[in-house]
């Protein structure tokens, strides 16, 4: 391998890394306030890139019904990002109010409240594809893209935004959630359950927060993955999900450096093992690693073993 | 009424048997029919780590998909003539008495593979484990798609042509004859173990680990046992399922076919077995039932299910067994007391 190849999947397992950290991060986060694994999630990271398809041809005027003047590319990608933000936090928002919260309130299993993410999942999947039919849709080129080639290691403009935006997700989370009131009353949430309501911190306000965070957050994982592989369909989210979610545990469940190291783990032994190994070794080999560190560390990178009191 | 319980399960077997055998039922019927047999082994074996044990388990799937390997390419290695394997090793007729055992074998190995999920499950419990068993799941989808000589990612076939070795022999719907056994074997082995001390250490396990150990439950062991044991039934299940249809395919053993079990054990209610297995049919009935609605069958079936969640969030029968919820089949089950009383005689 020279040193341009292993430059060139360095960039690779960076880009590819950063989709993980962006929707592990919403993972993290949820699990955090709520100790639910969202299995929803990978499926609204889907959505926000249907969404995304849906402004951003809208806006491009696509359709019968077009906007009332036409928008320079610039102005587009800016709406399209914020309006598929918005909207696909109110999707995370509506899941959390209508399936989470009931059984929540009701006091019911965490276990069950898993089983309904997954049956949230399912049929954000396949309310999809029967609704939209199972045809794959192309992604309008947003960022126009240009090819970089620097001493032989050729990359695109995309793969660094991918990269850099990631980035800087990562800086202002973790401002937020160590710097803020809102994040301090996430942490005393995951700290403690029962003391926080008596302190008068308005715990489902929190919750509503952090499912707007988190599922933005999937949404713009959803726009940068659109921009970069083009190709739309009903079931992308439910691989890139479960890996991302793999990816939050091995980083420690909770925490947000957690996600960002873990989907970073993730994007560089996938794209390691697919160099140097048959390519459909990828999935074994990325697996077994990831058990091997789940065996010697169990809680994860940056996970807190919770001790039990006796 | 103590034998009202084995005169059920004779009932069943005699009727699903001998309707298919004299050709009443269609052989659609049948297939739905074996499914549900199916179904219930799988649902309440991995009732023993979810139910009773109070793991998560997300992977069941690739237990199955080793057992439905290990039997397969046995039953076709030795008594089928395969392009990959050569002329069968023993004549064809033989698949009859052997199936049983290769069954086994592969309930055997899935065990082994087991081990996986159970050895980490030691140091580590809740969200952590359940990230362990999803990774075995891949992993072992990921591997089979990797052997070239059993078909890799193309799927395996052949056992078919077993089953009609067997038939050439006797003309009986063998595998409604081994599902049944199987689904029989499966309930009481649970019954059982539930019921046995190595059960009531898994049920105290859930409740609180530590104290479970300082009640000098050996917890490693207790776990390791339970995780075979539901993960070797798991493979039995594997086995079956690959006979009935006669080709199997590692994309048949995803993380979908996970959460079918696992809504079926959530269904019924965790720590329930009655309930697993009334769950088992009524899902299966239900997913045929909604095969005409075609992909809009996977919208309603789980708006479905978060509607039963958000209405009884604890699953049909909630912790209860049938019994508990209508005392009245007391008399056609056994007394629940009656049957604790067997298990401490048999600790003791």
């Amino acid at each position: 391998m020279t040193l341009a190849i292993f430059i060139q999947n360095i960039l690779n397992a960076l880009q590819w890394g950063s989709f993980y950290a962006l929707i592990a991060l919403g993972y993290n986060m949820v699990y955090g306030v709520l100790l639910l694994i969202n299995f929803a999630h990978g499926d609204v990271f889907m959505v926000g890139a249907y969404v995304a398809f849906f402004i951003s041809t809208f806006l491009l005027g696509m359709y019968a019904i077009q906007p009332a003047w036409s928008l320079p590319l610039g102005v587009v990608l800016v709406l399209t990002f914020l309006l598929t933000m918005a909207i696909t936090a109110g999707v995370g928002v509506t899941i959390e109010r209508v399936a989470y919260r009931p059984l929540r309130r009701k006091g019911a299993s965490r276990l069950y409240v898993v089983i309904t993410a997954l049956m949230v999942g399912l049929i954000l999947e396949n309310g999809n594809l029967a609704l939209l039919g199972a045809s794959r849709r192309s992604f309008p080129e947003l960022i126009p893209k240009v090819i970089y080639n620097v001493e032989g290691v050729s990359f695109t403009n995309l793969k660094i935004i991918v990269i850099i935006v990631t980035l800087l997700v990562f800086i202002f989370l973790q401002r937020v959630v160590m710097k803020t009131k809102w994040g301090m009353a996430m942490r005393a949430i995951s700290y403690d359950r029962v003391a926080v309501p008596l302190m008068g911190i308005p715990v489902d306000a929190i919750i509503i927060m952090t499912f707007v965070l988190g599922s933005s957050l999937a949404a713009l994982a959803g726009i940068l993955f659109a921009v970069s592989y083009p190709v739309l369909e009903p079931y992308m989210g439910a691989l890139v999900g479960w890996k991302a979610f793999i990816s939050a545990v091995v980083g420690g469940i909770g925490d947000i450096r957690g996600a960002f190291i873990g989907g970073f783990i993730l994007g560089f032994t996938e794209i390691f093992v697919a160099t140097i190994f048959p390519s459909t070794y990828r999935d074994l080999i990325a697996f077994g690693i990831l058990l091997l560190i789940m065996t010697l560390r169990p809680t994860g990178i940056f996970g807190v073993a919770r001790r039990t009191k006796v | 009424m103590r034998h009202s319980q084995t005169l059920l399960a004779a009932l069943v077997f005699v009727l699903t048997v001998g309707l298919s055998w004299l050709g009443w039922i269609d052989s659609y019927t049948q297939l739905v029919i074996m499914f549900v047999g199916v179904n219930i082994i799988m649902s309440s074996s991995l009732n023993l780590i979810n139910g009773y044990m109070g793991e998560f388990s997300v992977g069941h799937a690739g237990f199955m998909a080793i057992g439905a390997y290990t039997a397969s390419i046995l039953m076709v290695l030795f008594f089928s003539k395969d392009s990959v394997f050569g002329p069968g090793l023993l004549p064809a007729g033989w698949a009859i008495l052997f199936f049983p055992m290769m069954l086994v074998a592969g309930g055997i190995l899935a065990m082994l593979v087991g081990l996986l999920v159970a050895i980490p499950s030691f140091r580590t419990r809740g969200d952590y484990l359940a990230i362990i068993t999803l990774a075995v799941n891949y992993i072992v989808k990921s591997a089979i798609e990797n052997i070239q000589s059993i078909g890799g990612a193309r799927g395996f076939m052949g056992m078919k042509r077993v089953i009609n070795g067997m038939q050439a022999v006797l003309d009986a719907p063998w595998m409604m004859i081994w599902t049944w056994i199987s689904v029989f074997v499966t309930i009481l082995l649970i019954k059982r173990f539930v019921s046995s001390t190595y059960g009531k250490g898994i049920i105290a396990i859930r409740e609180d680990e530590i104290a479970a150990e300082i009640m000098s439950v050996n917890t490693r062991r207790a776990k390791m046992v339970a995780f075979m044991l539901s993960s070797g039934l798991a493979g039995i299940a594997g086995g079956l399922i690959a006979h009935i249809l006669g080709y199997i395919n590692p994309g048949s053993f995803t993380i979908m076919k996970s959460t079918e079990a696992l809504v079926m054990v959530y269904l019924g209610g965790m720590g329930s077995l009655s309930g697993s297995v009334l769950s088992a049919v009524l899902f299966t009935l239900a997913l045929e039932l909604l095969r005409p609605l075609q992909i809009i069958k996977w919208v309603v079936v789980p708006l479905l299910l978060i509607l039963l969640m958000l209405f009884r969030p604890e699953g049909l029968l909630g912790q209860r067994e049938l019994t508990d919820v209508f005392p009245g089949l007391r008399r056609i089950f056994g007394s629940k007391d009656g049957r604790s009383k067997e298990g401490t005689h048999a600790a003791v």
